[in-house]
């Protein structure tokens, strides 16, 4: 009885004598010995020679034994493929076995063994356990034709297993339809276009149906296959949400998890003020609620799909907090998520109960666990403004405590603190300062410093403070390097007069004894403002910070959506898309929510059911962050942690150390307020500062700083001549003239302001509105008011694209709101769409290649362009100035090709191949990008690009 | 889906190991080599790992690792897809559940005594990946230890087989018969509770079981009734007289939540909140539920603890009970935690025995039976060693366990009716017992 004792055998030759076992002649020393060979095996030992010894024990009426043998033939046969044909006679016998749980067991293993020739012999006993009278074997074939897919696509396809798959959807058993489900869903995922789940509402009824009778496995499948589909209209969705919701009061929680995911997915097509909405959403809580009192896995799953929940809805779980109170004994994986679930439910109406158990966990004892606890305090006060100052209280308390990493913790999110309510916590500024030397970590330093830097004049000996830190400059991390710089130049910009010499010392660290690329730039930059034009340098280094908001630690919203369709799989446990961890085709699809229609339009919008592939079309807009901009932008400022969402400062070109001689000179000789312009290289007038700073640098230093730099390149972004945008009929006298220019990787909007009218003209401010790229100004309007009759002048407002997104026609419009002391006006202009295109949009040839061919020919678009006399060449080097990279020129037959990529600040790339034939005018652009509306407006900057 | 299952014991040796799929190694190398990668990757990673485990979700070369524990042994489920988290979580618990009914317990010894059963079940519950029928009462009837030799078997036995492995009720065989024919019902509840050392409520809750065992013959139709107040308030609604409703109505109960056995037809409790079932035979949890409002706690913790000095702490604990006087708890114990540099203990208690367990660092106090409205206390004296450890002394909450005889959630069973129209026995003939049975959770004051 007792099996342990294959696993001790240990002896040498071994494997001759399990050879002569399993020739035996008695069946049950045959039996032992395939015993002995599957735990060697098991224990990663090398039983592959004893292959036709197993085999030849395959022919047997005992079950148990026949079972082992195919587990041991499933592991090797792909090691020794001509052996494996062996046991295809036994396959097929079996298959035709009068005991069904044979031919079930025979069709089963069968597609587990990888090798060509088997697979071959699997087709017709697959085809007949297909439609076997059993339905058991009939599920066992669902699943096979799933593994072999997984073998040969092409053979099932040729075989047109597909359809007999589909057609097992209507079988009357339904264990056989929640695995014709599963299979069908696994094939459909490697083919993304095709239409093979064919979901529509007769399907949807008859997996409904097998829904209520199905094992609780089928149950999953079914509803992970039901989230794929959308619904046709709001009644459609109203009527699968009422029969999913009896699914969660099922005992399994992945049945409850899935479907929540349908009626999350499906809810959203739902209108709001519809009774049945509010319904729903009460029905979520106790579900999810219950969840917790699963076992410990099981709730860290739970825990981080309720963390993907409440920032999609809110409203779900807005009453039940304290359930996600940390019990002593959870583990720590749980403990960490439950407060971090916490934190997003925190509100007016229950901070309270928050601060006292945040308290609470901020003396236990895992180190990761306190600081988050710690942390979360400090995000409390941010989101709960009535709470602050109880917040900043106990984060004082805490501080006495003198336990090195809570300190250091308290200290990061008091700044935090800061930014969020300037001017009113000041206070404790002594407390913290009295922590200074036990602070070691870069983070609490940096924290630190910031704060001694920002509030400067109002600690006495900040210069002091200062100072003890520079002493182990080069020994700091690049972060603390980076505030210590930022705050002494900060502390000379308040205190002037005594801190000269504090401020040469850091500068010259930074840019004459640093290898840090990052760290000199900024010191050159610091370095070349003050000498330059102190007043603008004080704008641009003590300019008010925005205000940072809770938001920072969201989920950014696409992302959010794409996870909410994943609800209960590992993407929603990891909070990253399949894509991020998952090789191959697969996963790769990005799912979406369905938008609301009314069931008026359930005609129009049939079109965009159905197919997996076909919803993928209207995501092309979307918002997206972290360009190259963003590190550019960053210089200023605080450690990228509470970064997000603030408005970019100006880069600012650096220039040689010759330029710096006299500028340092000039700064020492005091007199800070003094005149704006020191004579240096600089054109552009101080009053506009700082936004014309991003204006291009006038003078002999333009070649220094080109950006695209080196030999025969192009002349710099196509600026299309300035249109009238506002008429003065139409402003009341003031006209707008204006263009887009895209300049040292910032948007600009130039424009030319002149007032016609016979007053004076002030207090000028600009707006846009939602546009299909989320531009936005950057800054405020700068017009140095007021602007008189008759005058013109010329401003240049930065852009970003971090505002709301709304799909426009045509897509490049901009509507505009331009206010001042006589009326807002309104207008709207149409922007190049090259402005869009960023500097690090090459792509490399091999991801060129494979995209092209990803991209369905539905969305290739061609143009032709004529009268254009440039050579390839050229036409590259002009198109390059705006962004669009050639990455290969093939030529053929006199004509060449140009093979080219750009992508767009939302991160959507465009591929094109643009052709030339010598001699002749006419260019033709054949275009292919995922977004098939923006073709038209690229073809027109390939247009007036090149005929520039 | 799931693309391979391990067993280890706690050393991180392999005990089994199956693989459902090509794509957690590389497709090139043969079959040893590319799956003991990812063995062994599991093993480096988190079984021999220093610290604890940070997550039961693992991801080590772009492969995700599931696992969870069961005294020395883990399960570990592979995969490079994007699997239903839940779901394979789920499976590793059912496949726990499944080995628990064949050998008992999980233990090293067992599953290598086991290890073909295991491998048989490994290849019927799971195939390429997904989990198909795994109700233990199911399998036993065609995978055994005994080793079935496919011809004993008769065509209708072996199409009963697969028809109940693949049927509408998976759970339950035809043709059961019982001479005495005995529903056993326990309403098994726990009590959780955080309270904070002034007495008030943090966080409480009631989970609850009802857990069943039936002995009835053929294919019984039941109907479970309770003091639901969903229920009660509808029949009210349906013109009962007011006397009725005022009695009835302090009696109901507000369910929070409850998960079913996947017998019970979920539409039809949606609907009509009635929770009717064809039972498994034998045992089985008909349902989970959870209660948060108007919870009896039976017992109250006032803890005391004062430092005296930097070398001694007083510590205070009395309890009450707070149930019917005619009642009596049993298995009460109190844990009171002590700092890590306790150097000795002592202690007086009026009522049972207690104990310094230098172990745990808690004085444990055991009280065998206490009746309700009582009230005991317990008072120790804690020397402490000097330390010179800035941290000061996390307190941990003190703890509780006990056993009382009713449910403290106020669940009442209504009725429990069986219906069979085809053999001739009816509801008045089955014989039924009902008890409940209510114990702590996670009792925990804060001191």
């Amino acid at each position: 009885m007792t099996d342990s004792k294959y696993f001790t055998t240990t002896k040498k030759g071994e494997i001759f004598e399990l050879k002569a076992e399993l020739n035996s002649d008695k069946k049950e020393k045959k039996k032992e010995a395939v015993k002995k060979v599957i735990a060697s095996m098991t224990v990663g030992k090398d039983v592959s020679a004893l292959f036709p010894d197993v085999v030849n024990c395959m022919q047997t009426d005992n079950l148990e034994l026949k079972k082992l043998v195919y587990l041991y033939l499933m592991n090797y046969a792909k090691s020794q493929p001509d052996m494996a044909i062996m046991a295809v006679n036994t396959f097929v016998k079996d298959c035709e076995d009068p005991n069904p749980l044979i031919r079930a067991l025979a069709v089963r293993t069968m597609g587990c063994i990888r090798v060509d020739k088997i697979t071959e012999y699997l087709c017709e006993p697959l085809r007949k356990c297909l439609k076997d009278e059993d339905p058991y074997v009939r599920k066992t074939a669902a699943v096979c034709v799933a593994k072999l897919h997984d073998i040969n696509a092409q053979l099932v396809e040729d075989q047109g297993f597909l359809d007999t798959l589909k057609d097992l959807i209507s079988d009357s058993n339904p264990m056989v339809v929640a695995n014709a489900v599963a299979a069908l869903s696994e094939i459909a995922e490697s083919h993304p276009n095709s239409n093979l789940l064919d979901l529509n509402p007769q399907s949807i009824n008859k997996l409904l149906t097998a829904l209520n009778e199905c094992t609780e496995w089928g149950q999953i499948f079914i509803l992970d296959c039901l989230a794929n589909y959308t619904p046709r209209d709001d009644r459609e969705s109203q009527s699968i949400c009422e029969r999913v919701t009896p699914r969660l009061s099922h005992a399994n929680s992945a049945v409850v998890l899935s479907a929540v995911k349908v009626l999350m997915k499906f809810m959203e097509m739902l209108p709001k003020d519809l009774d049945y909405y509010g319904t729903l959403l009460k029905k979520l809580a106790p579900p999810l609620v219950t969840l917790l009192s699963a076992e410990p896995e099981l709730q860290y799953v739970a825990l981080r799909n309720i963390n993907l929940i409440v920032q999609k809805r809110p409203e779900i779980l807005k009453h039940e907090m304290k359930v996600f109170f940390v019990k002593y004994n959870d583990p720590i994986y749980v403990k960490l998520e439950k407060l971090d679930i916490m934190i997003r439910l925190a509100s007016q109406a229950n901070i309270a109960q928050v601060l006292a158990e945040l308290k609470e966990y901020a003396t236990e004892v895992d180190v990761d666990f306190v600081r988050k606890a710690v942390r979360a305090i400090g995000r409390c006060a941010i989101k709960v403004e009535q709470s602050a100052e109880r917040c900043v209280s106990t984060l004082l308390d805490l501080i006495q405590t003198k336990v090195n990493y809570v300190v250091q913790e308290a200290i990061v999110v008091i700044k935090d603190i800061f930014r969020k309510y300037p001017n009113k916590y000041e206070s404790v500024i002594a407390t913290l300062c009295e922590n200074l030397d036990s602070l070691d970590e870069p983070e609490a330093r940096a924290a630190m410093i910031w704060i001694v830097g920002e509030y400067a004049e109002r600690i006495d000996n900040a210069d002091e403070l200062l100072e003890s830190f520079l002493e182990g400059f080069h020994d700091e991390s690049t972060q603390v390097q980076l505030q210590l710089l930022t705050a002494i130049v900060k502390l000379f910009l308040k205190k002037p007069t005594e801190t000269q010499e504090l401020v040469q010392q850091v500068l010259s660290l930074a840019t004459q004894d640093s290898d840090n690329p990052d760290l000199r730039d900024r010191g050159y930059i610091y370095w070349r403002l003050l000498s330059t034009d102190p007043v603008a340098a004080k704008e641009v280094v003590l300019a008010e910070k925005p205000l940072i908001s809770e938001e920072t630690d969201l989920i950014e919203p696409t992302l959010l959506e794409e996870l909410i369709c994943h609800i209960g799989t590992l993407a929603s446990v990891y909070h990253k898309p399949p894509s991020a961890f998952v090789e191959g085709s697969r996963g790769v699809q990005h799912k979406r929510i369905p938008i609301r229609s009314g069931s008026g339009e359930s005609s129009e919008s049939q079109d965009t059911g159905g197919a997996p592939g076909a919803t993928e079309a209207p995501a092309a807009v979307i918002p997206s962050q972290g360009d190259l901009l963003g590190d550019l932008l960053n210089l200023d400022l605080t450690p990228p942690t509470s970064t997000a969402g603030a408005p970019p400062g100006p880069p600012m070109p650096m220039g040689g150390m010759d330029l710096l001689g006299g500028g340092l000179d000039s700064l020492l000789g005091g007199d800070i307020g003094g005149s704006p312009s020191m004579g240096s290289g600089f054109g552009a007038p101080a009053a506009v500062m700082p936004s014309s700073l991003n204006a291009p640098v006038g003078g002999g230093l333009g070649d220094l700083f080109d950006l695209g730099g080196g030999v025969g390149m192009p002349m710099g972004t196509f600026v299309p001549p300035k249109t009238l945008w506002l008429p003065a009929m139409k402003g009341k006298g003031l006209e707008i003239m204006g263009t887009f220019a895209r300049r040292a990787g910032v948007i600009q909007m130039e424009m030319t302001l002149t007032n016609k009218a016979m007053s004076v003209m002030t207090d000028f401010a600009i707006q846009f509105n939602r546009n299909s790229f989320g531009l936005a100004p950057a800054g405020p309007l700068q017009v140095p008011t007021p602007l008189s009759p008759n005058q013109t002048i010329d401003v240049s407002l930065p852009l970003n694209n971090g505002g709301p997104v709304m799909k426009m026609e045509p897509l490049n419009n901009l509507q505009v709101a331009v206010k001042n002391n006589i009326d807002v006006f309104y207008f709207s202009c149409q922007y190049p769409i090259s402005m869009l295109f960023v500097e690090d949009g090459k792509m490399d040839r091999q991801v060129f290649l494979a995209t092209w061919k990803d991209i369905p020919n539905e969305n290739e678009a061609q143009f032709q362009i004529n009268d254009c006399h440039l050579n390839s060449d050229a036409a590259s080097n002009k198109l390059q100035g705006s962004n669009v990279f050639t990455i290969a020129k093939r030529t053929v037959e006199g004509q060449d090709m140009l093979y080219q990529s750009m992508k767009l600040t939302n991160g959507i790339c465009v591929l094109t191949e643009l052709r030339v034939q010598t001699g002749s005018p006419t260019y033709t652009v054949s275009l292919k990008c995922r977004a098939a509306e923006v073709s038209q407006c690229v073809f027109q900057c390939y247009e007036a690009a090149l005929k520039n | 889906m799931i693309g391979g299952l391990f067993i280890y014991n706690h050393k991180g040796e392999v005990l089994i190991s199956r693989v459902y799929r090509d794509d957690i190694g590389c497709l090139s190398t043969p079959y040893p080599s590319w799956e003991r990668n990812a063995v062994d990757a599991f093993r480096v990673n988190v079984i021999h790992a220093r610290q604890q485990v940070r997550s039961p979700v693992t991801n080590i070369a772009r492969t995700s690792f599931f696992h969870v524990k069961r005294s020395n042994i883990w399960l570990a489920a592979v995969t490079k897809q994007n699997v239903n988290a839940a779901m394979v979580f789920e499976f590793l618990y059912k496949m726990c559940d499944v080995m628990t009914a064949y050998f008992s317990k999980i233990s090293e010894e067992n599953i290598k005594n086991n290890f073909v059963l295991i491998y048989e079940l490994l290849d019927e519950i799971l195939d390429f990946g997904y989990p198909q029928n795994s109700e233990s009462g199911a399998l036993k009837t065609f995978i055994t230890q005994q080793g079935i030799k496919s011809q004993v078997r008769d065509k209708d036995e072996q199409s009963q087989i697969t028809s109940q492995v693949t049927g509408q009720i998976g759970w339950r065989r035809e043709g059961i018969k019982y001479r005495r024919n005995e529903l056993f019902l326990d309403v098994l509840e726990s009590v959780n509770l955080l309270m904070s050392p002034q007495g008030q409520v943090l966080s409480a809750h009631v989970s609850g079981r009802v857990v069943m065992k039936s002995y009835l013959s053929g294919m019984p139709e039941c109907k479970f009734g309770m003091n639901d107040k969903i229920v009660i308030d509808k029949q009210q609604g349906k013109g009962a007289t007011s006397d009725d409703s005022a009695k009835s109505g302090k009696q109901s109960i507000a369910i929070d939540d409850c998960t079913f056995h996947q017998c019970v037809r979920l539409s039809k409790f949606d609907s009509e909140r009635s929770i009717s079932f064809i039972p498994p035979d034998g045992d089985y949890e008909l349902m989970r539920y959870r209660t948060t409002k108007d919870i009896i706690l039976p017992f109250r913790v006032i803890p005391l603890v004062r430092e005296v000095g930097r070398t001694k702490l007083e510590v205070k604990v009395v309890i009450k009970s707070n149930f019917k006087a005619s009642l009596l708890a049993q298995k009460i114990e109190v844990r009171i935690p002590t700092p890590l540099n306790t150097s000795g203990v002592q202690v007086i208690c009026m009522k049972g025995k207690a104990k310094y367990k230098a172990s745990d660092n808690a004085i444990v106090w055991k009280i065998k039976r206490m009746a309700g409205m009582k009230e005991s206390q317990i008072s120790a004296e804690i020397e402490l060693l000097p330390t010179n450890e800035k941290k000061k002394w996390t307190r941990p909450p003190i703890s509780m366990n006990f056993e009382v005889p009713f449910a403290p959630s106020g669940l009442k069973v209504r009725y429990l009716k069986v219906f069979e129209s085809k053999l001739n026995y009816s509801d008045h003939d089955v014989i039924k017992w009902v008890r409940y049975i209510g114990r702590s959770g996670i009792y925990e004051t804060r001191c």
